[in-house]
C-alpha cells in the first residue's frame, strides 16, 4: 500500500458534485459561506456498534453547535447508501463516490489504488472551501470526532483568512 | 498540517466527579467510555473484572458513560440509573447489575434492580423520571468525543487510549508494559 498524501490544509478544497440519493446531487459548493467536514470511509457496513458514521451521527449536534455540514462520503453506490442510513439512522447525507469509481477520493489524495476504496480520511474546510486540516487514519482505527471539534474549534475562533 | 498524530489523550482528568475502583496511587488507572447497552461493552465487563483481580491494588478502574443513544434506545436511561444508584452510594453494584442483565434494560426493571440493591426506589424512580442525571451523562459523553473516543467500549490506560485488542492478555499487557513504564 503506498502512504496517502492528503491534500494538506490551505489547499482549495476541489469542488465535486455527487449523487447524495436516488434523485438528488449535493455539491461541495452548496455548502459555501458555512464549515464542512468531509469524512471519506472505506465502506459501507462496517459490522461494529459505534462504527465511524454511527459515532458521527451521535456527535451531530456538536458539529452543528459550530454551524458545520458533514458530508460522509464511499465509493459504495447511492442504493447501498440509502440502506446503510436507513439501517443505522444517519441524520447527514452519505455521497456516493461511485461513477467514475473513487474520481473525489483521488482529488483529495486519498484513494486506495488496488484496494479500490478510500482511506479513512478527514478534511475540514471553511466557508470559503479552504482546507483548514486534514488527516488519515489507520485503515482498521475509527478517527473519532476530537480532531474534527479541534479543527472546527481553530476555524472558529480564526475565522476566515481575508 | 496534515497529521497522523499518535493515539488519543484522556482531555478530563480523572477526579473526583469519577467513579473509581482501585487505590488512588495505584502504579496504572484504567478508564472505560462504555454503553450498558452496548453487546460488546456487555463482552468487555467480565474481562475488566478478570483484569482487576489480577492485577489487584495495582489498578485502579474508572467507568464513564458514553450512550450511543442512536444505536441503543435504553443506553441514556441505563446509564442514568446507574448515576442515581451512585448518588446513594451503590454506583458499582448497579454497573454491575446492568451489564449482567443487559437484556433487561426497560425502565421497570431499573426500578426493580433498585429495589434488589436496596435503594430508596421512590428517590430513585423520581431522579430518573426528572432526567436529574441527564446533564452528568452528557458531560461524560462530551469529554469522550474531545478525548477520541471511537466507539464502545474505549479504554485508556493512564490517559493514553488503548487502540489495540482489550481481551484479557493484550490488555493485560498493555496495561504491565505502562506500569513498568512509571517506575
Amino acid at each position: 500500500m503506498a502512504d496517502a498524501h492528503p491534500l494538506p490544509a490551505g489547499s482549495q478544497a476541489p469542488d465535486f458534485r455527487l449523487q447524495s440519493a436516488p434523485d438528488q446531487t449535493a455539491s461541495l459548493g452548496d455548502y459555501r459561506g458555512q464549515p464542512v467536514i468531509l469524512a471519506f470511509y472505506p465502506a459501507d457496513w462496517s459490522p461494529v456498534c459505534g462504527d465511524q458514521m454511527a459515532l458521527y451521527n451521535e456527535v451531530l449536534s456538536e458539529f452543528e453547535g459550530y454551524g458545520a455540514k458533514l458530508l460522509g462520503i464511499s465509493v459504495d453506490g447511492v442504493w447501498c447508501h440509502r440502506a446503510f442510513a436507513d439501517g443505522r439512522k444517519l441524520h447527514f447525507p452519505l455521497l456516493a463516490d461511485f461513477e467514475p469509481k473513487g474520481a473525489v477520493a483521488r482529488r483529495y489524495g486519498v484513494y486506495r489504488d488496488g484496494d479500490g476504496f478510500s482511506e479513512r480520511a478527514l478534511f475540514v474546510i471553511d466557508g470559503d472551501g479552504i482546507i483548514r486540516w486534514s488527516y488519515v487514519s489507520p485503515i482498521g482505527v475509527n478517527p473519532g470526532a476530537d480532531g474534527i471539534l479541534r479543527a472546527l474549534d481553530a476555524v472558529a475562533s480564526e475565522g476566515s483568512p481575508a | 498540517m496534515t497529521r497522523r498524530d499518535a493515539a488519543a489523550e484522556l482531555t478530563l482528568p480523572v477526579g473526583k466527579r469519577d467513579h473509581i475502583q482501585g487505590p488512588v496511587d495505584a502504579a496504572v488507572t484504567l478508564v472505560e467510555y462504555g454503553d450498558y447497552e452496548c453487546p460488546h461493552c456487555g463482552r468487555a465487563y467480565p474481562i475488566v473484572k478478570a483484569i482487576q483481580q489480577r492485577m489487584g491494588p495495582r489498578l485502579r478502574f474508572v467507568y464513564r458513560n458514553f450512550p450511543l443513544r442512536e444505536s441503543h434506545p435504553h443506553a441514556q436511561q441505563a446509564a442514568e440509573a446507574a448515576e442515581a444508584a451512585g448518588a446513594q452510594g451503590k454506583f458499582w453494584e448497579m454497573h454491575d447489575r446492568l451489564f449482567e442483565r443487559q437484556f433487561a434494560l426497560d425502565g421497570e426493571y431499573l426500578i426493580e434492580y433498585a429495589g434488589d440493591l436496596g435503594l430508596d426506589v421512590a428517590r430513585f424512580r423520581k431522579e430518573l423520571e426528572g432526567g436529574v442525571y441527564e446533564p452528568r451523562v452528557r458531560e461524560d459523553f462530551r469529554s469522550g468525543v474531545t478525548s477520541g473516543v471511537n466507539g464502545t467500549p474505549t479504554f485508556f490506560i493512564n490517559g493514553a487510549r488503548h487502540d489495540d485488542s482489550w481481551d484479557v492478555e493484550p490488555l493485560l499487557s498493555a496495561l504491565e508494559e505502562a506500569a513498568a513504564a512509571r517506575r
